[in-house]
C-alpha cells in the first residue's frame, strides 16, 4: 500500500509541494486498513472454517488443527444428499424453498397494499393505525405465539406450512410495511395527481404508477422476506413435527443433541448447502440490501 | 414472526419516536420541513374512503385476529390452567405467583437472559459504533468494508452458524487450540457454566453489521462543517467525537439502543443449538424463551407459558419505556431547533 510512497522520488527541495505531500506516508490511513483488514479476517473466519470443514474427511473433522483438509473429500456432501431420516436433502430443500417464496409472495403484495393506503390514501383513524402499526413492529413474537398456534391446531394446519405462509398474506410483518410507506412517502405527488386528472382511480394509480416506482423497496422487502424466513427456526420448530416436513433449519436441529463423531462432517456439509441460497443473495443484492435499508431508514 | 429487524427502520422513527403517531401521515404543521414541502396540494376532503379499507383489508384483518385477539386471548389464558386438550381451567393468579416463588429455573432464566442482555448489546453497539466512524474516514474501500461487516448479520441468526459457533467453543474448537498456544487451557467454552451464555454473547456481537449501516448512514448526515469549525477551534479528534459526533449520533444511538435490546430480550436459536436444546450445561444457557418453550410446548403447560409470555411482554415494555424516558436526557435532536 504504502509502497509507492518510498518510490518516490528522493529529491527534497525540486518536488512540488502536491507532490511531496502525497508521498508521504499515511500512517494512520494504513493502520486503518490494516485493522479493517484484521477485523475481516476474525469475522469470515467462522465461514471459512465451516466451508474447509464440511471438506475434511470424517477422522479430520473435530481432531485436525489446521484449516484446509488434506484431501477435499465430497462424502460428506453424499451424505448430507441422503438427508435425515428417510428425507432426501433436496425434498427438505424444496421445503424450506416453499415456505420462503410463499412469505415473499405474501409480504410483498399485503404490505405493499397496507403501505399504499397508509401513505396516499385518507381514512378514519389513520393516525391511531399507523402508530399501532409502528409499535407491531417491536411486539415480542411469544405474546401472539400460544394462542397463534392454538387457532392453527383448530384449523388443522399444524404440519403443514401454512402457519410460516399465511400471517404474511396478512401483513404481520409491519416492519415492511413501513418501510414502503417510507419510500412511498418520497415518490412526487404530483404522479399521483396527474394519474387522477387521467382518470385513474386509486387502484390503478397503485398498480400503474405506484408499485413499479416501489420496486427498490419491494426487492428489499422480498431479499429480506426470504432470508428470515429461510434461517427462522422457531416457527417452524413448533408447527412442523413430521420428517416429511421438515426444512434444512429442521433437519439441522436433529443434530443439535447428537454426540456421534460421524454426524459431523455431513452435518456442517449441510450447512454450508442452508447458507447458500442466503450467500448468493447477498452477492447479489449486498448494494441494494445495505444501502436500501439504511438510507430509508434515515428518511424523513 | 416479528422480523428481527436487522436494521433500521426504526432509526426513521427515531425523530418522532416518543409519539410514533408524529411519524404518521398526517401532515402536521410542526412537521419537518421536507413533509411540508412535498405534500403539495392536500387531497380533497371529499375522497370516499372505501378504497382506502380495501387496501387495508389483509393488513386490518392480521392485525384483529393474528395479534389483537391473540394477545387477548394469551392474557386470558395466563390466568388458566391449560394443556391444548382439555378446556382451560381459571386459576386466578397462580401462574404468576408460582413465577416468582416456586420456580427456581424461571428465576434462573430471567437473570441468564439479563446477564446477556447487558453483556451483548453494549459490547455490540460499541463495536458497530466504533467500525462506523473508522468507515467513515476511508476513501476507498469503505463500501466494501461496509458490506462484509454487514454480512455477519445476515447469517449469525441461522442454525448453521449456530452449529459452527459450538464447534467452534467445544472443547478442542478453535478457540480452545488457539489459547492453549498461549498456555490458556478453558477445556471449550460451551461445556462449562458461565462460559457458555459468553459464546452466545460473542455471536450477537459477531453481528454487528446491522447497527453499524445505521451508525455510518447517521453519520454521514453530520454536516462536515461542523467539524471544520471545531478543528478551527482548536478542537483534537477525541473532542471532535465528544462534543460533536455522539451528541448528533444521539437519535441513532438511542434506536439502535433499543431496537438491540428488544430483539436481545428474544433470542433463541443460538441459545438452543449451543444448549443442545435444554439450556445446558446446568442451566447456564436456559434463556427466557428456551424456557418458555419447553413449558408450553414440551412440557404442554400453555397457560403458564401464557403468563411468561405476558411478563416478556411487559419487561420489554418497561424497559422500553425506561429507555425513552432516560433518552430525555442524553438523545439531542438537532432538528428541534429548527422550528
Amino acid at each position: 500500500m504504502s509502497a509507492h510512497a518510498t518510490a518516490s522520488p528522493p529529491s527534497g527541495r525540486d518536488v512540488p509541494p502536491a507532490r511531496r505531500a502525497r508521498g508521504r506516508v499515511d500512517w494512520p490511513r494504513v493502520a486503518l486498513h490494516a485493522g479493517c483488514l484484521a477485523a475481516l479476517i476474525v469475522l469470515l473466519y467462522p465461514l471459512a472454517w465451516l466451508v474447509a470443514t464440511s471438506f475434511k474427511p470424517a477422522d479430520e473433522v473435530l481432531s485436525s488443527l489446521a484449516l484446509l483438509p488434506s484431501r477435499l473429500a465430497t462424502e460428506n456432501y453424499s451424505t448430507a444428499a441422503d438427508g435425515i431420516e428417510g428425507v432426501s436433502l433436496l425434498q427438505l430443500f424444496g421445503n424450506s424453498l416453499t415456505i420462503s417464496l410463499g412469505a415473499v409472495l405474501g409480504n410483498v403484495l399485503s404490505c405493499s397494499l397496507a403501505a399504499y393506503a397508509f401513505a396516499r390514501l385518507r381514512f378514519r383513524l389513520r393516525g391511531p393505525l399507523f402508530a399501532f402499526m409502528i409499535a407491531t413492529i417491536m411486539l415480542p413474537h411469544h405474546a401472539v405465539l400460544i394462542p397463534q398456534y392454538i387457532v392453527f391446531n383448530q384449523l388443522g394446519m399444524v404440519n403443514t406450512f401454512w402457519p410460516m405462509v399465511l400471517p404474511k398474506f396478512l401483513a404481520t410483518d409491519a416492519f415492511f410495511v413501513f418501510l414502503m410507506v417510507q419510500f412511498m412517502r418520497g415518490l412526487p405527488r404530483e404522479l399521483d395527481e396527474a394519474a387522477k386528472i387521467d382518470g385513474c382511480g386509486p387502484f390503478r394509480t397503485f398498480a400503474r404508477i405506484v408499485l413499479p416506482l416501489t420496486r427498490p423497496a419491494l426487492i428489499t422487502t422480498a431479499i429480506f422476506t426470504f432470508i428470515w424466513t429461510w434461517n427462522d427456526f422457531f416457527t417452524q420448530l413448533i408447527y412442523l413435527f413430521e420428517p416429511g416436513k421438515y426444512t434444512l433449519t429442521l433437519a439441522l436441529r436433529t443434530f443439535v443433541d447428537t454426540s456421534s463423531q460421524s454426524a459431523y462432517g455431513p452435518m456442517f456439509a449441510m450447512s454450508v448447502i442452508a447458507l447458500l441460497p442466503i450467500v448468493l443473495f447477498f452477492l447479489a443484492f449486498q448494494r441494494l440490501l445495505v444501502e436500501g435499508m439504511a438510507n430509508s431508514g434515515l428518511k424523513g | 414472526m416479528p422480523p428481527t429487524p436487522t436494521t433500521s427502520p426504526a432509526a426513521a422513527a427515531a425523530p418522532g419516536a416518543d409519539g410514533a403517531g408524529a411519524a404518521a401521515g398526517r401532515p402536521r404543521a410542526g412537521g419537518p420541513g421536507r413533509r411540508l414541502g412535498r405534500s403539495g396540494g392536500r387531497p380533497p376532503r371529499r375522497e370516499p374512503q372505501g378504497p382506502a379499507w380495501i387496501f387495508l383489508s389483509p393488513w386490518v384483518l392480521g392485525a384483529a385476529v393474528l395479534t389483537l385477539l391473540p394477545m387477548a386471548v394469551s392474557l386470558y389464558l395466563s390466568f388458566t390452567d391449560y394443556n391444548l386438550f382439555d378446556p382451560p381451567s381459571w386459576i386466578g393468579l397462580r401462574n404468576y405467583v408460582q413465577m416468582f416463588t416456586e420456580d427456581p429455573r424461571l428465576l434462573r432464566s430471567v437473570g441468564n437472559t439479563l446477564l446477556y442482555v447487558l453483556v451483548a448489546v453494549p459490547l455490540q453497539l460499541a463495536l458497530a459504533l466504533a467500525a462506523a466512524v473508522a468507515l467513515k474516514s476511508m476513501r476507498r474501500g469503505k463500501d466494501f468494508y461496509r458490506s462484509a461487516f454487514y454480512a455477519p448479520s445476515l447469517l449469525g441468526a441461522s442454525m448453521s452458524i449456530a452449529l459452527v459457533w459450538r464447534a467452534l467453543f467445544n472443547d478442542g474448537g478453535t478457540v480452545d487450540n488457539f489459547l492453549s498456544t498461549f498456555g490458556v487451557h478453558t477445556g471449550g467454552w460451551v461445556n462449562r457454566p458461565g462460559w457458555a451464555l459468553l459464546t452466545v454473547a460473542l455471536l450477537t456481537v459477531w453481528q454487528f453489521g446491522a447497527p453499524m449501516v445505521i451508525f455510518l448512514a447517521g453519520l454521514q448526515q453530520i454536516p462536515g462543517e461542523l467539524y471544520e469549525a471545531a478543528a478551527v477551534d482548536g478542537a483534537g479528534r477525541w473532542r471532535q467525537f465528544a462534543s460533536i459526533t455522539l451528541p448528533m449520533l444521539s437519535p441513532v444511538l438511542f434506536f439502535n439502543l433499543v431496537l438491540q435490546t428488544i430483539q436481545a430480550f428474544q433470542v433463541f436459536t443460538p441459545a438452543f443449538a449451543v444448549s443442545g436444546g435444554r439450556g445446558g450445561p446446568a442451566d447456564s444457557t436456559l434463556f427466557y424463551t428456551l424456557y418458555l418453550y419447553d413449558r408450553g410446548f414440551t412440557a404442554s403447560h400453555m397457560g403458564y407459558a401464557s403468563a411468561m409470555a405476558w411478563m416478556l411482554l411487559l419487561a420489554i415494555g418497561i424497559v422500553t419505556a425506561v429507555l425513552f424516558r432516560t433518552s430525555r436526557s442524553w438523545v439531542f435532536y438537532a432538528n428541534e431547533e429548527g422550528h
